[in-house]
């Protein structure tokens, strides 16, 4: 038991120290500019450092991601199921969903940015549910094309209500094929809502520390909040597949 | 009062312009309690004939009554239970889930459920793995299941289309010998979909005998081996006889042969 958790985790743990080193030794050997790559020593004290403003607009940027991914998956899945039932609603759905499937979030941003005024936090959260909604929509959809004939003949047979088929049958045999649309959409989030910020407006997340630490060549705090945006992604994706083990378990 | 009448039914698919004839003027009526058995090749009909009773799929002319209720009255009153050739269990719910699903869906309270789901995993051998999972079954396990989810509301119909196709020769026949006694505690009437003719003869108060091209009903072979059939059954001269009635009526063999004490009887269409 312990033995394999060891064996599972010690080769990473081992693979990431290995790495600082060579990083670490390879940047002070050769000289390597601050502004090209810090060493980990000069990220880690910054790290230190900065961290309580760091830890606030790590909560900042994730309260962005995080209520754009609810907002936007739980949209995508509402529209998913109108599409997957009502024929008209998928005719109408499908080049909407192609159309927001384009949409440069770069471009977006600024004018986003200019619609709610420069004190909101709004523009990243409508940011987010729009990169969000489309992963989610398009595994939805697909999740509930799959319902087997014997299922469908199986209900019609107990004369199952249009709800009953979709609380017991479609959303259930649907639901690993959601989770892959939010698996992908948790790390979309975080990027956008951190990129979202690089367009001006509040200066309180990850993102605009980013920007200007770098405008200030403060290149080991660039890098130290980087970090917090990589960690931040990595909750979120590990906080869904711990609720995709949960809900597949018992579906 | 019969539990199923089948009178005049004809039904064609219309498939890229052209029309494909799947049943031609079938009658066929099934006494309360009676096992009807229907056999014939491949495309003759037999599941088209059993959706039509089910009313998965309406008549293109003829009609169809079930305990003299329309096809869909018995539908929406689930006067039958059906049981697919493929288990089509629910593969996130457990195998008491499974088999509540029809109770569930009725709105059968909590403890009544509780206590008919005891009852079904115990008459089809499957007490143990009440709180198992769908995959964790073998196929005839998964068969067995879908079987007594049909059972679950008492049906006086249960139509069974090709249940054992996917199950090896041994399996098959201690789950024939289990559907016999099935049969005998709930008193239903059964329609049978089989390839199988050892099967049919085996199961059958009845063997109904399809013909392809159009879908025909060519001949219908009383089965007299009595209530009681045993393992020592399948070995005797009287179940020989029925097996070579029927296969004589499939193939289109003189009928004179088959007229023996074990097929009385060939009534041909
Ligand atoms: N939904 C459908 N659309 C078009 N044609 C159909 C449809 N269902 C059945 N048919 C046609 O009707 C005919 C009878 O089909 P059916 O499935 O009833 O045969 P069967 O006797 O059950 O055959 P098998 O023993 O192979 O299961 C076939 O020619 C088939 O192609
Ligand atoms: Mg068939």
């Amino acid at each position: 038991m312990t033995n394999t958790v060891v064996r599972r985790v010690l080769p990473p743990v081992v693979l990431g120290l290995v790495a600082l080193l060579v990083w670490e030794l390879g940047v002070t050997l050769a000289r390597i500019q601050p502004y090209l790559l810090p060493a980990p020593s000069a990220i880690g004290k910054q790290l230190a450092v900065v961290f309580p403003s760091l830890w606030v607009a790590m909560l900042a940027t994730g309260l962005n991601a995080l209520i754009g991914l609810v907002v936007g998956s739980l949209m995508a899945i509402v529209f998913a199921l109108l599409a997957s039932r009502v024929r008209v609603i998928d005719h109408i759905i499908a080049p909407i969903v192609a159309a927001i499937a384009v949409v440069p979030i770069v471009a977006l941003a600024p004018v986003l940015t200019t619609m709610f005024g420069a004190t909101s936090e709004s523009p990243r959260r409508v940011i987010v549910a729009i990169v969000v909604f489309v992963p989610v929509f398009v595994n939805t959809v697909r999740g509930l094309r799959q319902m087997l004939p014997v299922h469908r003949d199986l209900m019609q047979a107990y004369a199952a209500s249009n709800w009953q088929v979709t609380r017991m049958v479609t959303v259930p045999g649907a639901l690993p094929y959601i989770f892959t649309g939010l698996n992908i959409a948790s790390s979309l989030a975080v990027i956008s809502a951190v990129v979202a910020e690089y367009f001006g407006g509040l200066q309180n997340g990850l993102g605009s520390r980013i920007t200007s630490a770098a405008a200030n060549s403060a290149y080991p705090r660039a890098w130290a909040y980087v970090l917090g945006a990589i960690v931040l992604g990595l909750i979120f994706f590990t906080a869904t597949l711990a609720i995709e083990k949960l809900a597949t378990r018992r579906r | 009062m019969s539990a199923v009448d089948v009178i005049g039914v004809s039904k064609s698919f219309a498939v890229k312009k052209a029309t494909v004839v799947a049943l031609d003027d079938v009658s066929l009526t099934v006494k309360a309690g009676e096992f009807v058995s229907l056999i014939g090749p491949s495309g003759c009909g037999k599941s088209t004939l059993l959706r039509l009773i089910a009313e998965l799929d309406s008549p293109t002319s003829g009609s169809i009554a079930v305990f003299g209720k329309t096809a869909r009255q018995a539908r929406l009153d689930q006067s039958y239970g059906i049981v697919f050739q493929s288990a089509g269990l629910l593969p996130w719910r457990s195998i008491a889930a499974n088999i509540e699903l029809p109770l569930t869906l009725h709105g059968v309270s909590r403890t009544a459920r509780r206590e008919r789901v005891a009852e079904l995993v115990e008459l089809v051998g499957l007490t143990e793995f009440a709180s198992s999972y769908p995959e964790q079954l073998s196929g005839g396990m998964q068969q067995r299941v879908a079987i007594a989810r049909a059972l679950a509301e008492r049906p006086g119909l249960l139509l069974m289309d090709e249940p054992f196709g996917a199950l090896d020769e041994m399996t098959r026949e201690r789950m024939q010998a289990e559907l016999v006694r099935m049969c005998a505690e709930t008193a239903a009437a059964v329609i049978f979909v089989t390839h199988s003719i050892p099967e049919a003869v085996f199961l059958s108060d009845r063997v109904v005998v399809m013909s392809p091209r159009p879908g025909r009903i060519r001949a219908v072979i009383d089965i007299a081996l009595g209530d009681v059939r045993g393992e020592k059954l399948r070995e005797e001269e009287s179940f020989f006889a029925g097996v070579t009635a029927v296969r004589e009526a499939l193939h289109g063999a003189p009928e004179s042969t088959a007229a023996t004490n074990a097929a009385r009887g060939v009534d041909s269409r």
